[in-house]
């Protein structure tokens, strides 16, 4: 197992009181593999891709830990955090636009940066990464502003990754970019994990259909907890919480026609997190809930590998 | 009914009240508009009580702060409270006077060009920037070389027309950021033409803004007119505060250790500029209903 | 035809004194008719958004006419009581000042000043019913205390409230979740059993196939294919339509690689430039016509 996250709770504090953005989370990762993170905003799936790399100051560990290779993440301590961060875990975030810094050019940026972390530029290395994304050499000679989404969100993997991290995170890395530039970006992620440039992956997305294209095992969140955990096939073909069921028929293909058939959304919203109701949280939009749905459901391992919370499943 | 009456009122009515509601118990805002208008007051009605002519000598020289002289008196023996009551009055009033006519001049220019842009706002943006680099000390040396200044209002009127032209640009600016906003659309879509557009769409999301502008303008006015004062291009009448603190530098105050001379001018200066510095933060909050809550 | 198109060109002027041009439309025509709803899909930078506000009249066409019921488009109070838009942003398209229930006041105090407060309040419930949203959870909050879904359909209560004819939604489910964008989707799709003709633009394929009869591709400013949804999306004609198609994740299937876009059935028909007709009402640009 390369990645273990046990019982992790993040809360936001705010003037009105803490808001649980994650209450207990457990999951794992192994080697090589890639985790598609899905829900809907603000169930936390963000909070967690950040905690697991910088929480900024609003955000407070309550409990829980981190393993990342047997080693114990000390995502409280943002000083500590530092030996990690790049080298072991690295993340590419939603707007790779405003991580570049666009007063330098980009191989001055990449060499400053590796500076920074006490590592040397390896151009070669570097170039071969660029030719592996699709990225013109000239790149490195450019400013970020000469550069279009699509580039610079596949720049700012390359060099995310130049150190060889455990744990790579893409934080909503394709929303962004246009139908085209989004599956190039993400078969340019997979590629990186075939390579063996980064061991395993958390994919953060609110797109399902994307995420089932790269990931090797996709977790649906609701208000911050673990809805259900599946090998992708799985959870997009047979999904067991109703939640994920119910999101995976909202959703409209191309290729089919609904001139008769009108797909249906999910209603009511996610509870506040501020001060979230007891039992399971889904309770309130659920079709299927009943008396039982008052009491906290526990994660079970419905089929090997696949995990639901939910007494209906 | 009843809910829907309040849901839906008459917009203005209803914002005014509101932005009221909550500025009567925003703390910052109280506590700089009190200093303000206690500083105000005291300009107003401070003349009133004060016997002396604020440059009338008497015998009692370089006297520090005693009952009868309450902030003492000067070399020459003015009443340092006397100086002060009257040149606060000349202060807000200069202040005002400049400030407001330069904020009035930068809000029309820099909403104008702004907001309808293109041709009319090349053409005043270059007006702006010509009025920007004229160096205006030199131009209020000239006028005053040919008219003369001789009344508060009429130094204000000169600074005001000198001032403008930095407010118009960042009006400006901010405009030009808002006009592409979505509801700016919305509004125009729902019948509004450009002038109610400006009014009840942008300048409210600017309000705490044009405050800010107004205060610095205030503040810049306040400080070139004791610039003036001091080379001599002052109102040839009366006293302000920068004339008091010149007065006080000429005289060595500092260097004969005649605290009371320099520190009531230059602590009200500070006070007023401070409590509207104050003042602005809570007015930011109160028309800003995220921070409100926060 | 409702709304009309026709040879509409944009140029947009840049830099000091407009030394440069930028041409963001280029010679598009189409129509809308009543009841209809018309997908406009098209990638970043593809003339979509800059399409649909020179309908709106937010913006002036350089060449071709838009005419809406055989009189030319023009921005104005009349127009607008005929034809609205929806943004992409809901939060940038309420006042953060103000209310959101203000939108309506707006419209009242330009549209229908002479209707009493009481019934005014009374209607604006029942458009809000309509956008099934619950009267009293919406009025009386700020934008910011509202969802972005409660924010669209809060705008599309308001264009109820005009009874307008064509409605612009541009990218309005973008900024959703899955969960509750499908249902601002069916409501545009009952607003066209009223007879409302909708232009809905969107950069999502998917979405645009659930919703139109009919869809428009555009590519760079001009109109690359364009017929019934089914035509289109079931036998795309233009080697772009297909290299779309082919991105677009399915759930189902597998990403398939998109084909060479050297071929081109229609440049040896002599398509070159304008629109060829392949099936009726199923029209294609030739792939080459920028070569040849």
């Amino acid at each position: 197992m390369s990645l273990q996250v046990s019982e992790l709770r993040v809360h936001y504090r705010t003037l009105r009181g803490d808001v649980r953005a994650l209450d207990g989370m457990s999951f794992e990762l192994g080697d090589g593999e890639i985790l598609g993170l899905v829900g809907e905003s603000g169930c936390g799936k963000s909070t967690l891709g950040k905690s697991l790399i910088r929480m900024d100051g609003r955000m407070r560990h309550v409990g829980g830990r981190v393993v990342l290779d047997g080693r114990e993440l000390p995502i409280a301590d943002d000083r500590a955090m530092n030996d990690f961060r790049f080298k072991e875990v690295s993340l590419i975030p939603q707007y790779a636009m405003s991580a570049l810094n666009p007063t330098r050019k980009i191989r001055r940026m990449v060499g400053e940066l590796l500076r920074s972390r006490g590592a040397a530029l390896d151009a070669a290395e570097l170039e071969r990464r660029m030719d592996q994304v699709g990225l013109p050499r000239e790149v490195l000679d450019r400013y970020p502003i000469e550069l279009s989404g699509g580039m610079k969100q596949r720049m700012v993997m390359v060099i995310s990754t130049l150190l060889d991290p455990s744990l790579l995170i893409a934080d909503e890395v394709t929303s962004a970019l246009d139908v085209s530039t989004q599956k190039a970006v993400a078969r340019a992620l997979l590629g990186f994990r075939d390579s063996g440039y980064v061991k395993s992956m958390i994919f953060v997305t609110h797109d399902i259909a994307l995420t089932h294209h790269i990931a090797d095992t996709i977790m649906v969140m609701y208000a911050g907890r673990l809805a259900e955990k599946a090998p992708a096939d799985a959870l997009v073909k047979a999904p067991r919480h109703p939640y994920t069921r119910l999101l995976v028929d909202s959703l409209p293909e191309v290729g089919v026609r609904y001139a008769e058939r009108r797909l249906e959304g999910i209603a009511g919203s996610p509870p506040s997190l501020l001060d979230p109701p007891p039992g399971c949280r889904f309770r309130a939009r659920c079709p299927l809930a009943g008396d039982e749905c008052a009491e906290e459901p526990p994660v079970a391992e419905v089929a090997p590998g696949h995990h639901v919370a939910c007494w209906k499943a | 009914m009843t809910t829907i009456q309040e849901a839906v009122p008459r917009e203005r009515a209803a914002v005014r009240r509101e932005a009221l509601y909550f500025a009567v118990r925003n703390g910052k805002l109280m506590t700089g508009l009190t200093i303000v208008l206690a500083l105000l007051l005291l300009g107003l009605i401070g003349p009133l009580f004060v016997a002396a002519a604020p440059n009338e000598y008497s015998v009692k020289a370089m006297s520090p702060p005693t009952g009868e002289h309450w902030f003492g008196t000067t070399t020459f023996g003015q009443d340092i409270f006397a100086q002060f009551v009257h040149g606060l009055r000349a202060t807000f009033a200069v202040g005002v006077v400049g400030g407001g006519i330069a904020a009035v001049i930068g809000m029309v220019v820099g909403f104008v060009a702004g907001y309808v842009g293109g041709l009319v706002d090349e053409v005043l943006n270059m007006l702006t920037n010509i009025v920007l680099v004229i160096p205006s000390l030199a131009v209020l040396l000239i006028v005053n070389a040919y008219l003369g200044i001789r009344s508060v209002a009429v130094q204000g009127l000169f600074i005001g027309l000198t001032q403008w032209p930095w407010a118009a640009r960042a009006i400006r600016a901010q405009t030009f950021s808002l006009r592409t906003r979505e509801f700016v659309d919305l509004a125009r879509m729902s019948g509004s033409g450009t002038g109610r557009i400006i009014a009840r769409e942008i300048a409210p999301n600017m309000s705490s803004y044009l405050f800010m502008t107004f205060i610095l303008l205030f503040g810049g006015s306040v400080l070139i007119a004791s610039s003036l004062d001091f080379i001599g291009l002052g109102p040839t009448e009366g006293v302000s505060l920068g004339l008091m603190l010149q007065n006080a530098n000429q005289w060595s105050a500092l260097q004969l250790g005649m605290w009371w001379w320099f520190v009531p001018p230059g602590a009200a200066i500070t006070a007023i500029v401070g409590a509207l510095y104050v003042a602005n933060v809570g007015l930011d909050e109160v028309f800003n209903p995220k921070l409100r809550e926060t | 035809m409702m709304l009309r198109l026709d040879h509409v060109t944009k140029v947009f002027r840049i830099g000091a004194f407009g030394g440069r041009t930028v041409t963001a439309v280029k010679d598009v025509s189409f129509d809308v008719a009543p009841g209809e709803v018309v997908s406009l899909i098209g990638e970043s930078g593809s003339g979509k958004s800059t399409l649909g506000r020179l309908i709106l009249g937010l913006s002036r066409a350089t060449g071709g006419t838009i005419t809406f019921d055989g009189r030319p488009a023009r921005a104005g109070k009349d127009y607008y009581r005929d034809v609205q838009g929806i943004f992409q942003d809901p939060f940038s398209s309420f006042n953060p000042v103000f209310k959101a229930d203000r939108v309506f006041a707006m419209i009242k105090e330009s549209y229908h000043p002479g209707v009493p407060e009481g019934e005014w309040a009374e209607r604006v419930r029942t458009a809000l019913r309509d956008v099934r949203l619950n009267p009293d959870q919406v009025l009386g909050k700020f934008p910011h205390q509202l969802s972005g879904g409660q924010l669209q359909r809060l705008l599309i209560a308001r264009a109820l409230l005009l009874e307008i004819r064509l409605l612009v939604a541009d990218e309005i489910t973008s900024m959703l979740d899955a969960s509750t964008r499908i249902d601002v989707l069916n409501l545009l799709a009952e607003l066209k059993t009223r007879g409302l003709g909708v232009l809905y633009i969107t950069h999502d394929l998917s979405l645009g196939n659930y919703l139109a009869e009919r869809t428009i591709v555009l590519r760079e400013g001009a109109v690359v294919e364009m017929g019934p949804t089914g035509d289109v999306f079931g036998d795309p004609l233009h080697p772009y339509t297909r290299e779309l198609l082919s991105a677009v994740p399915r759930l189902h299937e597998d990403w398939a690689d998109a084909e060479d876009p050297g071929t081109c059935l229609y440049h040896e028909r002599g398509a070159s430039g304008g629109l060829l007709e392949a099936a009726p009402g199923h029209l294609v640009a030739c792939a080459r016509s920028k070569t040849c």
